[in-house]
C-alpha cells in the first residue's frame, strides 16, 4: 500500500455519473474520489470515455445522471468558467492555445482570474513558464510552437491561475523514454506546490510512477480503482486494456 | 547622462512618434482644408470613430456585427427627440442616448450572443432591418420624413456653429475617446479576455472567463461610442431620417473599415476610414448616380479580397512581413531544440 502523507479529505467526489450520446454511453454511472494532495491516474483504451469525464467535471457537458461535489459544493450543472474560479482548471487533449497571443500572453489570461492588474499577470506568468520551461519560448506565438510545448502551454496556463485541481488529459502523449523521465519529474514539480492531480494517461508506464492511485474506465465503466501495482496485475484491466490496444477503436489522442 | 539618452530614446520610438505626428496632424488640418473637404474629413473621423467601435466588438472579442448603423441610428434619433419633444440641450441628450444606448444592446445581446459565428452577423442584420421598418413607421419621430432640430445660436453649449471647424474639433475629440478606449483594451484584463473568447471560447472558459458578461461588456462600449457619435452627427447635419441613419450599407461600411484598416489594432480604422470615405466620395462625385451602386460592388470585392488574401487588414500586411521572416525562424529553432533535446538524453 502506498503510505498517505496527507489528511483524507474527499476533494472531488463523483457519485454515480452518467453521460450518453444517442444510442452511445460514454460515461457509465462512475463513483470517484479524488482526496486532497492526491495523484489519481485515469487510464483505461482509447474511447473509454477519459475525456468525456474530464468535460463533465469541468463544467463542459451535463451529465445525465449523478453528481459532481467539489470541495464541499455541488457542482453538477454549473458553468465552467464558475468551476475555475473556485480552483479547478483543465487542460485539452486536443491542444487549444490562444494561436494569436504570444506565449506570455496566453499565460497572463490565465493569471488574470486571480489578479485583475496586467502588471501583475505578467509576473506571475513568466514565473509559470520559468517553471514549465517555458520562459525561453515567451514571445512566441501561440500557433508557432510545437505540439509538446503548446502541451507545456496549456499546463502553465492553467498553473497560472493557482488552482487546486488540475486535470490533466494526456499531456504526455507522444513522448519518448527520455521525454517521458522528464515529464514524470514535472509531475511531480507541480504535485510538489500543492495541487492535486487528476491525470488521463493513455499509456500504462507514464502514469505508474507517479500515481497514487489509479483509477481504469473501459466501454465508459470503472472497472478498478486501486494502488498502481494492483491495477496492471489486475486481470479485467489486462484484458480490457492490453488487450483492445491492437484492435484501435478510433484514436482521438492528437 | 546615460540614463536620460535611454529615456530619450525610448521617447522617439515609433510607437510614441508616429501616433504623436498623426494626432498632430489631425489637429492641424483645419488650417489649411475649408469647406466641402473639411466636411469630408469630418465624416472621415466621424466614421473612424464608427470603426473603432466596431473594432471592439468585432476586432477583439470576434463578434462581427452588422448593426453597427443600428446603434448610430439610435443615438441620432434619442438624441433628436429629446431635442425637438423635451427641449434637453443637446449635450444632457447625448448622455442621454448613450446611457438608453447602452441598456438597449445589454438587451439585444443577451439573447444574440447565444449564436456564434455567421449566425451573429445574420441575427444582427435581422434587428437592423427591424428597427429601420419601426422608425419608418414611427409617428413620433417623423416616420419616413424624418426630423429636423431646431436652429439656435451658434455656441458650444447649443452644439450648433456658423464655422466648419468646431465640428470637425468635436468629432475629432470623439475620435481621440475612442483610440483611448481602443489602447485602454489593449492594456486591460477585460481586452485579453475579449481576444482569447474570440481565439478559443472554450480554452477561454477554463481559464474562469465569463463569456457572456465580457461580450456584453464589448457591446455596451461599442454601442455607447456609436450613440454618441450618432449624437454628434444629427447636431452636425441638423436633419436625420430612417433610411439616412438605418442603412444597412453603413453597417457593411462600418465593419468593413476596421477590417480593411486591421481588426484589432488601434490606428487601422483610420486607415479603412480614408480609404473607404475617399472611395465612395470618389465614386459619387466622378460617376453620379451609378456611382452609388458602384460602392456597392466595390465593397463586396474588398470583402472578398481581406478574406483571402489579407485577414489582419492593412496594419496587419505591415506586420506580416516581419512575422513571416520570424516565424520560419522560429519553427527551425523549436525544430532544432526538439532534436538537441533528444541527442542530450541520447548521451545521457
Ligand atoms: N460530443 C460527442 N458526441 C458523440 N459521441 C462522443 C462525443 N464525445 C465523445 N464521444 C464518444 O464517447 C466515447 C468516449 O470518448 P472519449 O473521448 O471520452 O474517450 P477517451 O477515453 O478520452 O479516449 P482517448 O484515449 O482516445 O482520448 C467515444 O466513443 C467517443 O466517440
Ligand atoms: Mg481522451
Amino acid at each position: 500500500m502506498p503510505q498517505r502523507r496527507w489528511a483524507i479529505m474527499a476533494l472531488l467526489e463523483l457519485t454515480g455519473v452518467t453521460k450518453r450520446f444517442g444510442g452511445l454511453t460514454a460515461v457509465d454511472n462512475v463513483n470517484l474520489v479524488l482526496n486532497e494532495g492526491e495523484i489519481l491516474g485515469l487510464i483505461g483504451p482509447n474511447g473509454a470515455g477519459k475525456t468525456t469525464l474530464f468535460a463533465i467535471i469541468a463544467g463542459y457537458l451535463k451529465p445525465n445522471e449523478g453528481k459532481i461535489v467539489f470541495n464541499g459544493v455541488d457542482i453538477t450543472g454549473k458553468e465552467t468558467h464558475k468551476i475555475a474560479r473556485m480552483g479547478m482548471n483543465r487542460t485539452f487533449q486536443v491542444v487549444k492555445p490562444f494561436s494569436d497571443m504570444n506565449v506570455v500572453e496566453n499565460v497572463m489570461v490565465g493569471a488574470m482570474m486571480r489578479n485583475a492588474s496586467v502588471k501583475r499577470a505578467r509576473e506571475k506568468a513568466m514565473d509559470a513558464l520559468e517553471f514549465c520551461g517555458l520562459a525561453h519560448r515567451a514571445d512566441y506565438l501561440g500557433r508557432e510552437l510545437t505540439v509538446a510545448n503548446k502541451k507545456r502551454l496549456e499546463v502553465a496556463r492553467a498553473l497560472a491561475s493557482d488552482p487546486k485541481v488540475l486535470l490533466l488529459d494526456e499531456v504526455m502523449a507522444g513522448l519518448n523514454p527520455s521525454e517521458v523521465r522528464d515529464a514524470v519529474e514535472f509531475i511531480h514539480r507541480i504535485h510538489a506546490r500543492g495541487v492535486t492531480l487528476l491525470v488521463i494517461e493513455h499509456v500504462m508506464e507514464v502514469i505508474m510512477p507517479i500515481s497514487h492511485r489509479v483509477a481504469v474506465l473501459n466501454y465508459g465503466k470503472k472497472i478498478v480503482d486501486s494502488d498502481p501495482k494492483q491495477a496492471v496485475s489486475d486481470p479485467e484491466v489486462i484484458s480490457a486494456y492490453f488487450g483492445s490496444t491492437d484492435e484501435g477503436r478510433g484514436d482521438a489522442s492528437c | 547622462m546615460d540614463k536620460k539618452t535611454i529615456q530619450v530614446k525610448s521617447l522617439f520610438r515609433p510607437a510614441i512618434i508616429v501616433p504623436a505626428a498623426v494626432v498632430l496632424v489631425l489637429c492641424l488640418l483645419p488650417q489649411f482644408i475649408k469647406g466641402y473637404p473639411l466636411h469630408t474629413l469630418t465624416l472621415i473621423i466621424l466614421y473612424a470613430a464608427l470603426g473603432s467601435a466596431w473594432n471592439w466588438l468585432g476586432g477583439f472579442a470576434g463578434q462581427a456585427s452588422l448593426a453597427h448603423a443600428v446603434f448610430f441610428g439610435l443615438g441620432a434619433y434619442i438624441n433628436s427627440m429629446l431635442q425637438v419633444h423635451f427641449e434637453v440641450n443637446p449635450w444632457v441628450a447625448m448622455l442621454v442616448a448613450m446611457a438608453g444606448v447602452g441598456i438597449i444592446s445589454i438587451l439585444v445581446g443577451l439573447p444574440v450572443f447565444r449564436l456564434s459565428g455567421p449566425y451573429f452577423s445574420i441575427a444582427t442584420i435581422a434587428i437592423g432591418e427591424v428597427v429601420k421598418i419601426i422608425f419608418i413607421n414611427w409617428k413620433a419621430t417623423g416616420g419616413a420624413v424624418g426630423m429636423y432640430l431646431p436652429i439656435r445660436e451658434s455656441s458650444l453649449l447649443n452644439f450648433q456653429f456658423n464655422d466648419k471647424a468646431p465640428y470637425y474639433y468635436i468629432i475629432l475629440a470623439f475620435y481621440f475617446v475612442a483610440v483611448s478606449i481602443t489602447y485602454w483594451l489593449k492594456n486591460s484584463r477585460s481586452g485579453y479576455y475579449f481576444r482569447a473568447i474570440k481565439e478559443d471560447p472554450q480554452a477561454a472558459k477554463a481559464l474562469g472567463i465569463n463569456i457572456v458578461q465580457s461580450k456584453l461588456l464589448a457591446m455596451v462600449l461599442s454601442g455607447m461610442m456609436c450613440a454618441m457619435v450618432g449624437s454628434f452627427y444629427v447636431n452636425f447635419t441638423l436633419y436625420i431620417d430612417p433610411d439616412n441613419v438605418f442603412r444597412f450599407m453603413t453597417s457593411v461600411q462600418i465593419a468593413l473599415i476596421a477590417v480593411l484598416g486591421g481588426v484589432g489594432s488601434v490606428w487601422g480604422p483610420l486607415i479603412g476610414s480614408v480609404i473607404i470615405l475617399l472611395l465612395s466620395e470618389g465614386s459619387r462625385a466622378y460617376l453620379g448616380g451609378i456611382g452609388a451602386g458602384l460602392d456597392f460592388v466595390i465593397y463586396g470585392l474588398m470583402i472578398m479580397l481581406i478574406a483571402i488574401f489579407q485577414p489582419n487588414g492593412i496594419i496587419g500586411a505591415v506586420e506580416n512581413y516581419r512575422k513571416k521572416k520570424r516565424l520560419k525562424k522560429r519553427q527551425m529553432q523549436e525544430a532544432t531544440d526538439a532534436a538537441k533535446e533528444v541527442g542530450d538524453h541520447g548521451a545521457a
